[in-house]
């Protein structure tokens, strides 16, 4: 695909409007990680400054339910992070995007999460702009549904009943479609998907998906 | 420091430096060959493996439940090309109505 600039070339406000949709999911998983984390003893502030710094919601989510489960603090710190472990290879498919200073790379790459990168990527190559734009407004998102959640949480409803954990993975299968279309992606996500479905069952949840990146060793191929 | 705190700032500076892992050790340079390969089938598989363990994944184990009529009302909705906030909504409203249902 040619990757000329051109006028039709996407702004960051392409990026922040093609999020909105997803932003209004993200809004609602965050209000119920505010309220999970407020039931779960971790006060007000701590799950804002959670939000603002690790903004990864299944691993936030998986932090309250540890803790409120009497869980230690070592088996929270574990979970989280290997349920964010796959941001380790999510950041590298888009290192080539971010240039400059080390300090900028490292506060422009905080904006990397699934659902950004996941956009970012549709039109079958990583886009600057559009991660970045959509970044931004998930993580305002993100972090006002969690002030509204660890405020006025019960008020909102359960987030499974409006069947948000259903959406989640519809939207990174709609993102996925298009880049199945070259035979060689096909196979790696297949073996890929294999690898997942068989770990789910015998790992904690975010090992699987760190394992499955293994199948992109196919690229070594030759050919295809 | 409470145990809360000690959790918030450990998950923080793990999960911060897993995302700047690309774009501080890469950033900006574009890969030889073959990693370049390697690394451009980490989308698909990395978004497949998300679909999954979302659809489909539970504690140790794998649980079939209305998650699994949304992804499949998504993925009709994908297969018609449907827009993306429609695939969005018609499975979070499938996944809802089968849950409030069963």
């Amino acid at each position: 695909m040619p990757s000329v600039a051109s006028a039709s070339a996407p702004r960051y406000r392409d990026g922040v409007r093609v999020a909105v949709p997803v932003a209004a999911t993200v809004w609602f998983f965050g209000a119920s990680f505010g309220l999970l984390a407020r039931a779960a003893g971790m006060g007000v502030i701590a799950p804002l400054v959670m939000s603002a710094t690790t903004f990864a919601g299944s691993a936030q989510i998986a932090v309250t339910s540890i803790l409120a489960t009497s869980g230690s603090a070592a088996a929270a710190i574990v979970a989280a992070v290997l349920l964010n472990a796959r941001y380790a290879p999510i950041s590298i498919s888009v290192a080539r995007l971010f240039r400059g200073p080390r300090l900028r790379r490292l506060a422009e790459s905080q904006l990397i999460v699934d659902e950004s990168w996941a956009l970012a990527g549709r039109g079958g190559r990583f886009n600057r702009r559009i991660l970045l734009g959509a970044g931004l407004l998930l993580y305002l998102a993100w972090l006002s549904g969690t002030a509204v959640g660890v405020l006025a949480g019960h008020a909102l409803g359960n987030p499974k009943d409006l069947g948000l954990d259903g959406a989640f993975p519809a939207l990174f299968l709609a993102l996925l479609a298009p880049q199945l279309r070259a035979p060689r992606a096909a196979a790696a996500a297949l073996a890929g998907g294999a690898i997942a479905l068989a770990l789910i069952q015998v790992t904690p949840a975010g090992t699987p998906i760190v394992a499955a990146s293994a199948a992109c060793l196919l690229g070594l191929r030759r050919g295809g | 420091m409470s145990a809360v705190w000690v959790v918030v700032f450990v998950v923080g500076v793990a999960t911060a430096a897993f995302k700047a892992t690309g774009p501080l050790l890469l950033g900006g340079r574009e890969l030889p060959e073959p990693l370049a390969s390697v690394v451009a089938l980490l989308a698909p598989v990395l978004l497949t493996a998300l679909v999954l363990t979302q659809a489909v994944g539970g504690d140790n184990e794998l649980v079939l439940d209305a998650r699994l009529a949304g992804v499949g009302a998504g993925a009709a909705a994908v297969a018609a090309r449907a827009p993306l906030p429609l695939v969005v909504v018609l499975a979070a409203a499938t996944t809802a109505v089968v849950r409030l249902i069963t």
